[in-house]
């Protein structure tokens, strides 16, 4: 590894230089443009079947969020920053509106958190389907890629009637959300919702009690708890390793404190506990989605008016919530101007692909594509 | 909009909120570091500032007696009128439940020099990588976003910009987007 680092005398560019061929080990690119992959390349080095050397290279879909979000005022940055992960729009959107809401010192109305949390749910669900059909067709299994695929849709035809979009709601806005709910929307979600549960309970016959897809993810990738907690990663992957720790629980933001769920913890830490623990964790979605109907208020502002170019203070705020793929903090520092000085955002993919390394080398080649995916990895969110 | 209708709103004091748990982290911490400086205490949050002579020291301590196990964030702030650059890592803990809602931030200061020269110039921070894992991906981001060095790194390379980037560390003040 020493070859590699920065600065160094023999480099055309930094990060670019020539290496030795050697007549054992194979260099194999996995990316950028493999169809499940995602814009993100892994260089493995194989001897024979084996890995024995994983170097994780993200970066092809960069875009600069941190910088884009220091030249726009606080409004202007919602509809961009939620790009990173257009189809958990919302969760990437809600620890900047609690910041905000932080910085300007806003009490949000009592049936906007409700909304917020009716949102997220449905968009952790839209999120993790999507994440299940990509490891679906990953491990050959066809099927598993149209079915979450097709059940995605009802949650989506839900956010669109809710915000407006299929995709990129931009329905969080500091100090509550963008508008109100269409009128019957509370009996079409909770039947949609039920249905989509019963759909979910079909999933076990054909892909988690699937002796293929156990022989293939079962003992491969095997993340102890004291990794899991060494490395810092978060979300799935840390509760599929025995850890309890889910941010909607230990740091209830919004209304999470009054609703009925439970976190889903494994003690395994393989790829088939990593690959279940968002299957379950979507049932908990529908929980909370169903108590959210039955407890918001029926009337009331969904959200407070804001002062055109709203300041924030001298101050800085750091907000965490629990996204489809963990963690998701904000550090929001204000200095007084209508714009953010500088907002760095941690993300649980960004944070996960330390175990990435950890848990490849030494496995075999054909095993790659299984634990890479169980990483709950997504690249885009990631790069930023 | 001009800038005359917006108004500033003044966050009320909440120091009333804070519990006796954080007031007791940063106690501990500045009765055994006595230049450390302990620039708020929030409810659960904490911000403590230190000399990057002193960090590696403050963090082992952090992480040995305090109890945080990871490093949730690691963000660079650039600071050019104070001609210094300042990284923040955010600490958090699995391990201790009592400490599951805290974040502990630790930050330090590196020297800026107007004419960055990424690796070859006098910003340079101690690595905290021997201590918190975690962070090795994320002081490798701060590396090619804000030129900081990391010291005892083994792996200062790039990692989202275009391997063949030169220009400035983009997260730096000076670095414009164009048409802005």
């Amino acid at each position: 590894m020493s070859s590699h680092v920065y600065p160094k005398e023999k480099e055309i560019f930094p990060g670019l230089q020539l290496e030795k061929v050697d007549d054992r080990i194979m260099t194999l690119n996995v990316g950028p443009q493999h169809p499940g992959s995602g814009h993100m390349r892994i260089i493995l080095k194989v001897d024979g079947d084996y890995i024995v050397h994983c170097d994780p290279d993200p970066g092809y879909v960069h875009r600069g969020e941190e910088k884009m979000a220091e030249y726009r005022n606080y409004i202007t940055n919602i509809p961009h920053l939620e790009r990173p992960v257009i189809h958990d729009s919302c969760n990437i959107l809600y620890p900047y509106c609690l910041g905000v809401e932080e910085l300007l010192g806003l009490e949000v109305p009592e049936r906007a958190k409700y909304l917020r949390v009716i949102a997220a749910e449905l968009n952790r669900c839209v999120y993790t389907q999507y994440w299940l059909a990509i490891y679906g067709i990953f491990l050959g299994h066809s099927t598993m890629f149209m079915w979450p695929m097709g059940d995605r849709e009802l949650v989506i035809d839900l956010l669109d009637k809710m915000t407006g979009a299929r995709v990129t709601h931009a329905y969080f806005v500091p100090g509550g959300v963008r508008n109100d709910l269409p009128p019957n929307f509370e009996d079409v979600c909770l039947r949609q919702v039920n249905y989509f549960e019963k759909r979910l309970k079909e999933y076990a016959d054909i892909f988690y009690d699937n002796p293929i897809l156990i022989s293939r993810t079962k003992d491969t990738g095997i993340l102890s708890r004291e990794d899991a907690i060494k490395l810092g990663t978060t979300g799935s992957v840390l509760r599929a390793s025995g850890v309890d720790f889910d941010i909607r629980k230990k740091e209830p933001y919004d209304v999470y404190e009054e609703l009925d769920f439970q976190t889903n913890v494994l003690k395994e830490g393989d790829s088939y506990a990593r690959s279940k623990i968002p299957w379950l964790d979507m049932f908990e979605s529908c929980r909370i989605i169903r108590d959210a109907l039955k407890k918001m208020p029926k009337s009331g502002s969904v959200r407070v008016k804001l002062k055109p170019n709203p300041k924030g203070g001298d101050t800085e705020v750091y907000r965490r919530v629990e996204s489809g793929r963990g963690s998701l903090g904000m550090h929001i520092i204000s200095r007084g101007k209508p714009q953010p000085y500088r907002l760095k955002i941690s993300v649980g993919s960004f944070r996960n692909l330390i175990a990435m390394p950890h848990l490849l080398t030494g496995e075999m080649l054909g095993n790659m594509p299984a634990v890479y995916w169980s990483l709950n990895y997504w690249p885009v969110e990631a790069d930023r | 909009m001009s800038s005359a209708d917006s108004t500033e709103i003044v966050k009320t004091d909440d120091s009333s909120l804070t519990s006796d748990l954080d007031k007791s982290l940063s106690d501990s911490i500045s009765k055994k570091f006595s230049n450390v400086e302990i620039a708020y205490v929030k409810p659960d949050r904490i911000r403590v500032n230190v000399k990057k002579e002193e960090i590696i020291a403050v963090a082992s301590f952090i992480r040995d007696e305090l109890h945080f196990d990871h490093a949730e964030s690691v963000g660079g702030v650039d600071y050019p009128e104070d001609k210094q650059i300042e990284v923040v890592y955010h600490l958090g803990s699995y391990t201790d439940p009592s400490l599951s809602k805290h974040i502990l931030a630790l930050a330090t200061r590196a020297p800026r020099e107007d004419v960055p020269r990424p690796g070859n110039d006098s910003t340079i921070l101690p690595s905290l990588r021997d201590i918190f894992p975690s962070v090795s991906f994320h002081e490798r981001e701060c590396f090619e976003m804000l030129g900081v060095y990391f010291d005892g790194h083994p792996d200062n390379r790039r990692l989202l910009l275009p391997e063949d980037w030169a220009d400035i560390p983009p997260l730096r003040k000076d670095f414009r987007i164009k048409g802005r």
